[in-house]
């Protein structure tokens, strides 16, 4: 049991490390990954400026683009990873090692959080710095646990769609561009959902984002709470729910699409 | 004709790896989604904005202008990752540079796919902007529409191929460096906004690239009343040179890089390189 602990947690350990390390090793990643979305974000900001929309709406903006990062991440290099594994011949090296499936998931989440931090943290200090934008929030324990329930949550996700994306051949990179800006739209990364009504806003909230943006907002800003979708506490319980429930989903969808991929003799196919 | 013949095999493979993986009403409705939902974004925030009232000048040149850019943006992004794709996930890029072939005009053909899926997004958005949105086109200067579009396309291409080139010095990362590139000139050209709004400094740089005034070009082409303060005194003659001044230089640069980055790529060995981070 002890050594199966310690096995399974330095397979986490080596699967995050390449990330971390990986995300240090190619300084144009950093150029491209941390700089170049931070003027993506500014394009926006400057929209709402032609709009003359109220100075906090730039802050609206700048925590998109934050929450950018974390999403693109989940879903590049999280829900589509598996399938690119299998195209580069390292997932039957995942199947065969005595390991969990979850550490190597779980591994990959933690050097991605870690990549999307870096990213994120460019965006949020040269944002507030470009833009002239005050973002301190009303409570930090609050920010604190929104933001780590927010994220469980969305690895949460993102480990169930790569358990679904195992099964993908080529279309597995379609769908992860087709999901980018649909997910934009709907957990309102730019904007408040508030403008969608109650129905589509409750549709919308089982994207962790959704709620955990929203809360961010209204942490933030004045206007957040103005445009709020529903009060903080109700968005906090319903992402706690949304993480328990996506972790426990990843790993039942995760031996399901295994055994099927073994038995439909999927799981080493390429260029497929 | 070897030429041509290298264009259009290249665009035949990007046909088959764009379009082959589904049953052709599931690729269409991928080609449009997209667009359709970064166009929501923008309508979205002018809406929250606006209260609702959107049949605005400046809606329009949001509206117009988010349309138009889809070419730049999704010729950037498709032939961006041409040579990630060939190099790391197909393998087959020294294949290709042992081909008796131009490689700038494999690229070139590459393109062509990228730009008949665009065509549609762009109808589909402008349609659905003028039944849904209430978008008013007036085509009052439709001459400059029609000599401006090619210049920009044959733009957008050339910095699309140039941006291909400098992905065989990098490492898998296509993605974000072409959709980042993207971002820059979303941001630079005033696609969704007057760029009298960008600060003094980032203006030249705005004034640097075609497809700030292939946009112009455009939206002046199918709008009553222009928007952009900077552009207003501007006639169409003098816009139309400009443009196709900037277009021949993106060209020369265009060559330029793709020579001297290849150039590069063989000397360090780049060209069949591998990254599995």
């Amino acid at each position: 049991m002890k050594t199966e602990l310690k096995t399974n947690l330095r397979a986490i350990w080596g699967r995050a490390y390449v990330r971390v390390v990986g995300a240090q090793r190619e300084p144009s990643w950093i150029l491209f990954e941390i700089m170049m979305p931070l003027l993506a974000v500014a394009t926006y900001v400057f929209v709402y400026r032609a709009l003359g929309a109220p100075k906090e709406f730039t802050g609206f903006v700048i925590l998109g683009g934050i929450m950018t990062a974390y999403w693109l991440n989940v879903l590049w290099s999280m829900a589509s990873q598996f399938y690119w594994e299998k195209e580069t011949g390292n997932l039957e090296l995942y199947l065969i090692a005595p390991i969990s499936r979850m550490s190597i998931l779980l591994g990959m989440a933690l050097g991605g959080l870690f990549m999307s931090t870096t990213r994120a943290v460019v965006i949020l200090l040269g944002g507030i710095w470009l833009f002239d934008v005050t973002m301190v929030p009303s409570s930090w324990p609050l920010l604190v646990l929104v933001f780590l329930l927010c994220m469980v949550a969305l690895y949460g996700l993102g480990m169930l769609a790569s358990s679904v994306f195992l099964m993908f051949g080529r279309d597995a990179w379609q769908i992860s561009t087709l999901l980018q800006e649909p997910i934009y739209v709907f957990s309102g990364f730019y904007f408040p959902i508030k403008s969608f009504g109650f129905t589509l806003g409750t549709i919308a909230s089982l994207i962790p984002l959704t709620l955990g943006i929203d809360a961010m907002r209204q942490l933030f800003f004045e206007a957040g709470r103005t445009h709020a979708f529903l009060p903080i506490g109700w968005e906090i319980l319903i992402l706690a729910v949304l993480s328990v429930v996506f972790l426990w989903l990843a790993n039942k969808a995760l031996l399901k699409m295994e055994n099927l991929g073994k038995k439909e003799g999927r799981l080493t196919l390429r260029w497929q | 004709m070897g030429l041509w013949r290298t264009i259009k095999t290249a665009g035949w493979l990007g046909w088959q790896i764009e379009a082959n993986w589904a049953e052709p009403f599931t690729f269409i409705a991928y080609a449009i989604t997209r667009p359709i939902f970064s166009t929501l974004i923008l309508v979205l925030m002018y809406k929250v904005v606006a209260g609702g009232q959107i049949s605005t000048a400046l809606f329009a040149y949001i509206y117009l202008g988010n349309a138009f850019f889809m070419y730049t943006a999704n010729v950037l992004a498709g032939v961006g990752i041409v040579i990630h794709e060939d190099r790391e996930r197909y393998e087959m890029l020294k294949y290709i540079y042992l081909a008796p072939i131009v490689t700038y005009f494999y690229m070139l053909g590459r393109c062509i796919p990228k730009l008949v899926i665009t065509t549609l997004a762009v109808i589909v958005t402008v349609v659905m902007g003028v039944w849904i949105f209430d978008l008013k086109l007036v085509f009052g200067h439709w001459p400059l529409m029609i000599l401006s579009f090619p210049l920009g396309i044959i733009a957008t291409i050339a910095l699309g191929i140039a941006l291909a080139s400098l992905t065989l010095l990098t490492a898998r990362h296509g993605f974000f460096m072409t959709e980042g590139t993207a971002g820059v000139f979303y941001l630079v050209s005033g696609a969704v906004f007057p760029i009298e709004v960008l600060p003094d400094w980032m203006e030249p740089a705005a004034l640097a690239f075609p497809i700030t005034y292939w946009l112009e070009a455009l939206r002046r082409g199918m709008m009553a009343e222009p928007v952009s303060k900077i552009f207003a005194s501007w006639s169409d003659e003098k816009l139309l040179l400009i443009l196709a001044m900037t277009t021949l230089l993106s060209i020369v640069l265009s060559v330029l890089i793709n020579r001297g980055i290849e150039y590069i790529a063989r000397k360090q060995g780049k060209l069949d390189q591998v990254f599995n981070y």
